[in-house]
């Protein structure tokens, strides 16, 4: 799994955080999104997926 | 497998249906022309011309693609039969369906009597966003009829375009209803000292038109606010006249149960769906983009569920909704309502940037954010678990966000 994010979309929503806090945080200011993990395990794969659906700018690629 | 309305929430119910292993048929029917856009951005980025309309694109065209649905564009749903279940388009072809999603969104809410003349503006499509961002770039006067979210955000973006910005709020500040007097009270201060002139009390009663084109509003005082264009933004109205006579119970939108099913194999997702919430224990429709998406998720796992034999889940989300005015990032979580108190927890109003929690009935029932989306995320789980007015001020030691009380 290969994760990018487009941080110009991000619209601080913490959604993403929400549905995989080990693999996404936010900036303390501003809120944009940070990627903890671009490739993580198998075990995060279904919360990542969720995250990516869940984010409502649409900010969040998955690649398998 | 039917899908009707290819947005946010329709989206989300097909990329669901296919990430969790359907590989049945599936006609996703909408009635724009576009690929599937979000809608946030036309009242923000792309209204003020940073975003080109390519960016709203809500998913890649490769990726819609390869869901590899029966996908039908600039085509409309104008009836159901519930009893035969089929769907009849304007086309004239009909679907039969296993199980149909509703999911057709809302339209905006017109002045009695709106004249379709140039110059009046409503805001929900692409085409409105252009047309709007097009009336607005030799520094017209704007008056925006109504201060909800899309008011005050569209009022915002025009003063920065260097419109001369009239905003009407029924209201005594934009978006009191919801944010209480205190933090409305900022939002207002922070329009005017911008240099949006906001009529607070007051609603319009009337678009004023001459030479076959708008001219101006007449409020129910009697006074005139002369413009060169006017935008209406006094809330929405959900898309369910398609499905009248339909044996589809509807009101003020689908209604459905606490599954999100409003009959056999029917259910509803996003601003269109009014459904039981089990853990407020009221009936609830949410015109939030997340809801859209989340919602979207949840009937699609429901659905398959159903088909399966399997209980279906309740949805019972947190709601959350964001606006973006000026520099201020504005976000709630939970169901504020006018007359709930209000505790400033973190910042104040004078730093532009704070977390309040309202409540009601001796519970944390929301929580607001101003420009601090880290610290209001962290708030979210005291809404989720209506944690104590008195005592829940600040997140239990260890507290992890996002389980559901
Ligand atoms: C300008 C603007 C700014 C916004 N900003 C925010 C924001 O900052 N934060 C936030 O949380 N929310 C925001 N929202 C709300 C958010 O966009 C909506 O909650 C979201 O779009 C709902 O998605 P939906 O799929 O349920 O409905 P819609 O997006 O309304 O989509 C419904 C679709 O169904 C189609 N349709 C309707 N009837 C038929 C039919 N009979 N047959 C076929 N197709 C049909 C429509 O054409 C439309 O494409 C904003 C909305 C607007 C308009
Ligand atoms: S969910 Fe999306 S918009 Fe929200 S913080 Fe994460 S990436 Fe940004």
């Amino acid at each position: 799994m290969r994760i990018t994010i487009d941080e110009d979309r991000c619209c601080a929503a913490g959604q993403c955080v929400l549905a995989a806090p080990d693999v996404f945080d936010q900036r303390d200011d501003d809120g944009i999104v940070i990627l903890l993990d671009a490739d993580p395990g198998p075990d995060q794969h279904a919360a990542v997926r969720d995250a990516a659906a869940a984010c409502p700018a649409a900010a969040i690629m998955v690649e398998e | 497998m039917v899908v009707v309305g290819a947005s946010a929430a329709g989206v989300a119910v097909v990329e669901t249906l296919r990430r969790e292993g359907f590989d049945g048929p599936i006609s996703l029917i909408g009635a724009e022309l576009e690929l599937p856009y979000d809608r946030p951005p036309l009242s923000k980025r792309m209204l003020s011309g940073q975003w080109t309309a390519e960016r709203t694109v809500l998913r890649p065209r490769a990726t819609v693609e390869g869901w590899n649905t029966d996908l039908r564009l600039a085509t409309r749903a104008v009836r159901v039969d519930a009893a035969a279940r089929r769907v009849i388009l304007d086309d004239g072809d009909e679907l039969a369906y296993g199980d149909l999603v509703i999911a057709t969104g809302v339209r905006p809410r017109l002045l009695p009597g709106l004249p379709q003349v140039p110059g009046v503006h409503v805001l929900r499509t692409l085409a409105d966003a252009v047309a709007l961002r097009d009336a607005l770039t030799d520094g017209p006067r704007l008056v925006v009829v109504g201060a909800g979210f899309l008011g005050a955000e569209a009022a915002a973006v025009a003063c920065e375009l260097g419109a001369d910005v009239t905003l009407v709020s029924d209201l005594e500040a934009p978006l009191a209803d919801v944010l209480g007097p205190e933090l409305a009270g900022m939002l207002l201060d922070e329009h005017g000292r911008r240099g949006v002139r906001v009529e607070t009390g007051v609603r319009a009663d009337e678009v004023l038109v001459a030479d076959g084109r708008a001219s101006g509003v007449r409020l129910v005082d009697g006074r005139i606010l002369p413009a060169d264009e006017i935008l209406v933004a006094i809330g929405a109205v959900p898309e369910t006249g398609w499905l009248d006579g339909s044996g589809v119970p509807v009101g003020n939108g689908v209604f459905c149960d606490a599954t999100c099913s409003a009959a056999p194999g029917v259910w509803a997702a996003g601003d269109v769906a009014s459904w039981e919430h089990p853990g407020l224990g009221e009936r609830i429709r949410l015109e939030h983009r997340t809801n859209a998406g989340e919602q979207g998720m949840a009937v699609a796992r429901n659905l398959l569920a159903a088909r399966a034999g399997r209980p279906a889940t309740p949805f019972a989300p947190v709601p959350y909704v964001w606006s973006d005015q000026y520099d201020l990032t504005i976000q709630i979580y939970g169901r504020p309502r006018p007359g709930d108190a209000l505790r400033i927890v973190e910042g104040s109003t004078a730093e532009r940037s704070l977390v309040a929690l309202h409540g009601r009935d001796g519970r944390v029932r929301a929580a607001t954010g101003i420009n601090r989306p880290r610290q209001t995320r962290a708030a979210r789980a005291l809404v989720a678990r209506a944690a104590p007015w008195e005592t829940g001020s600040a997140p239990e030691h260890g507290e992890r966000e996002g389980v559901p009380a």
